[in-house]
């Protein structure tokens, strides 16, 4: 608009100024970027390109082997039994992680913001855990199951119940390490749902007490409704951290028994540090990461359409 | 790494600390309350067993700790022997001064570097300004624990394997912690900063001056959890370090696990220092938190 206002002479000043003005500071720009850039270049994109090149060789940690194979490594991955074993556990782990994970930071959350008496010691119990490393946490959850002097089995016994093998017995493993985990996590979920309740302003619990709903009915159509997005925002984090999972499994049980608990990057590692197959762990690596694309692109595709709808 | 930024992009875009605010309600005695009473001290009990067990544990002699049946007082009383024989080895203290440093420097050049970075793509007008911003928020998809074979290779190939830097260059990327800085910077009121230009100050200076004093509860928060997370990180320490000198605690831990067997009191003892150094630090910080509600309240004013 303002071009055709403006005289002919003026012209072609006018067409040379906005390009320069777009990008008068690149040499700052640049320079702000840098030191980010070179690390992001370093040891993000180096990796991500050289692990790709890596997936398409035979690379070992020996420093042989290192010769194109095509796609022989991803080939071998999609039929090997192993690997597939690997993803139904990181599944398993991430159905059975989730549910509890949002469920009772929510009580927690719920109960916590009835503003009770001993708020302090609620909060500290609840978000402790979260600030141990996995290493503790595995420490004092194989020292709880423990099959002969185990907390949790002398409080069965206590009620005249049978030891149970926790780490050892393929059919209950993964449940402890779930366990595990939700003792261990749950205070991060359970901190962000408590900031989220205390955003939802007050007037709404007057207006509905006024009408006569009873606490119950103020639960049901005031909190637990207005919680949704961090309800939606917290299922879509955990089920990616959920997917992730590592640490605490190769700790408790290292993936056994009998493969029972192996999740996808538990594989990963073995295949590269115990089997220094480089090649072959990082086509793992590249096929995981599209199970990661693809349940981030569906979290989110089915979040906008709920969000488009209401 | 992705669900920390929720709890920061709170404490950016909110002028309140999150979930210290409102002040507790006066609860009347009601039944329905006595039951949430219950429920909650049941919870606190379940979350809290696992820690009182091990410093339990931890305080015992090995015969009593490997003893059946199990016992909250053992036989021959408390002891700090495992403390003692566990701080006596050495390794520990090495171990957390190891965690210490690589913390603090991760965090340093995490900050640093994010901050520099945030501020340029929310501030700076430069070619390639928004395809570079694109592909730094994608990379926050990128899972750490797919990239590990190949950083581990590249490690092998710069000679870092078995150094400090080696534990820290790979953890100083966090995209996720590039948008949050940004987001906060694009909320700073450019008036501020146009003055200071309009006066001759260099882009350095003003956000040197105007804009970090400006970001200070944002870098706390930034820092705080980037701190954490290198803290508590395990894979890759694990993967890039086998010299016992050089593991952070969290490594060590694990490595010297299977060593202690069946000397339950004493691989407790080992957990609880391990677990005591953040702990301290979130006592401290929880402090700072509702200093921070005290000041603001009389701001808010």
């Amino acid at each position: 608009m303002t071009t055709t206002v403006q005289s002919v002479a003026a012209a072609p000043r006018q067409a040379s100024r906005p390009a320069r003005r777009r990008h008068r500071e690149n040499g700052t720009g640049w320079a702000f970027i840098a030191p980010f850039g070179v690390f992001f270049l370093l040891f993000l994109i180096v990796p991500v390109v050289g692990g790709i090149w890596l997936s398409f060789t035979g690379q070992t940690l020996t420093g042989r082997g290192g010769d194109f194979i095509g796609i022989a490594n991803y080939a071998e991955a999609l039929a090997d039994s192993d690997m597939w074993r690997s993803i139904g556990n990181t599944i398993w782990f991430t159905v059975l992680s989730t549910v509890p994970l949002i469920v009772i930071a929510l009580v927690m959350a719920v109960l916590v913001g009835l503003g009770l008496p001993g708020q302090w010691l609620w909060r500290l119990s609840f978000f402790l855990p979260y600030l141990l490393a996995s290493s503790v946490v595995s420490l004092f959850w194989i020292w709880m199951y423990n099959p002969q002097l185990g907390l949790i089995n002398s409080f069965l016994g206590f009620f005249g119940g049978e030891p149970v093998a926790w780490l050892q017995d393929p059919d209950v493993a993964m449940i402890a390490i779930v366990v595990t985990t939700v003792w261990w996590t749950v205070g991060f979920n359970f901190l962000l749902y408590l900031a989220a309740l205390q955003n939802i302003p007050e007037q709404q619990y007057e207006a509905a007490a006024l009408d006569g709903a009873g606490k119950w009915r103020q639960l049901f159509s005031i909190t637990i409704p207005q919680l949704a997005p961090t309800t939606v925002l917290l299922v879509i984090l955990q089920v990616l951290a959920s997917l992730k999972v590592f640490d605490q499994i190769y700790q408790m049980t290292g993936g056994g028994p009998g493969g029972a608990t192996r999740s996808t990057v538990e594989y990963i590692f073995e295949a590269g540090f115990t089997g220094y197959r480089f090649g072959y762990s990082s086509a793992i690596s590249y096929i995981f990461f599209a199970l990661i694309v693809i349940v981030s692109i569906s979290q989110f595709t089915i979040m906008n359409r709920r969000g488009a709808r209401s | 790494m992705s669900s920390q930024l929720l709890i920061e992009e709170r404490s950016a875009t909110s002028a309140h600390p999150p979930a210290f605010t409102r002040k507790p309600k006066k609860a009347r005695i009601t039944p329905a309350g006595v039951g949430a009473v219950l429920v909650l001290a049941l919870l606190a009990i379940a979350w809290l067993v696992p820690f009182v067990w091990a410093v339990i544990t931890s305080l015992k002699t090995e015969t009593d700790a490997g003893s059946t049946p199990v016992t909250l007082v053992p036989a021959s009383g408390f002891t700090f022997d495992a403390y003692a024989k566990v701080l006596g080895e050495g390794n520990v203290l090495t171990w957390t001064f190891n965690s210490l440093f690589t913390s603090v420097m991760i965090t340093l050049i995490t900050v640093v570097t994010s901050a520099l970075a945030a501020y340029a793509f929310s501030r700076l007008d430069f070619s390639g300004r928004r395809w570079l911003y694109a592909v730094v928020i994608g990379a926050i998809i990128i899972p750490p624990q797919v990239l590990i074979i190949p950083l581990f290779y590249e490690m092998l190939t710069l000679g870092l394997v078995d150094t400090y830097w080696g534990i820290i260059l790979p953890q100083v990327i966090a995209p996720a912690m590039v948008f949050v800085l940004k987001k906060f910077f694009d909320q700073i009121p450019i008036e501020l900063e146009e003055a200071a230009r309009v006066d001759g100050a260099s882009r350095l200076r003003v956000f040197l001056t105007i804009v970090l004093p400006l970001s200070r509860a944002v870098l706390a928060a930034v820092s705080i959890f980037v701190f954490i997370a290198a803290w508590n990180n395990f894979l890759w320490p694990f993967i890039v370090t086998n010299d016992t000198a050089l593991m952070t605690l969290p490594v060590g831990l694990q490595t010297v696990k299977s060593a202690y067997g069946v000397q339950y009191a004493q691989s407790m003892a080992l957990a609880i220092l391990a677990a005591l150094p953040l702990i301290i630090v979130f006592l401290i910080f929880q402090r700072q938190i509702i200093k921070g509600i005290a000041t603001t309240g009389l701001g808010g004013q």
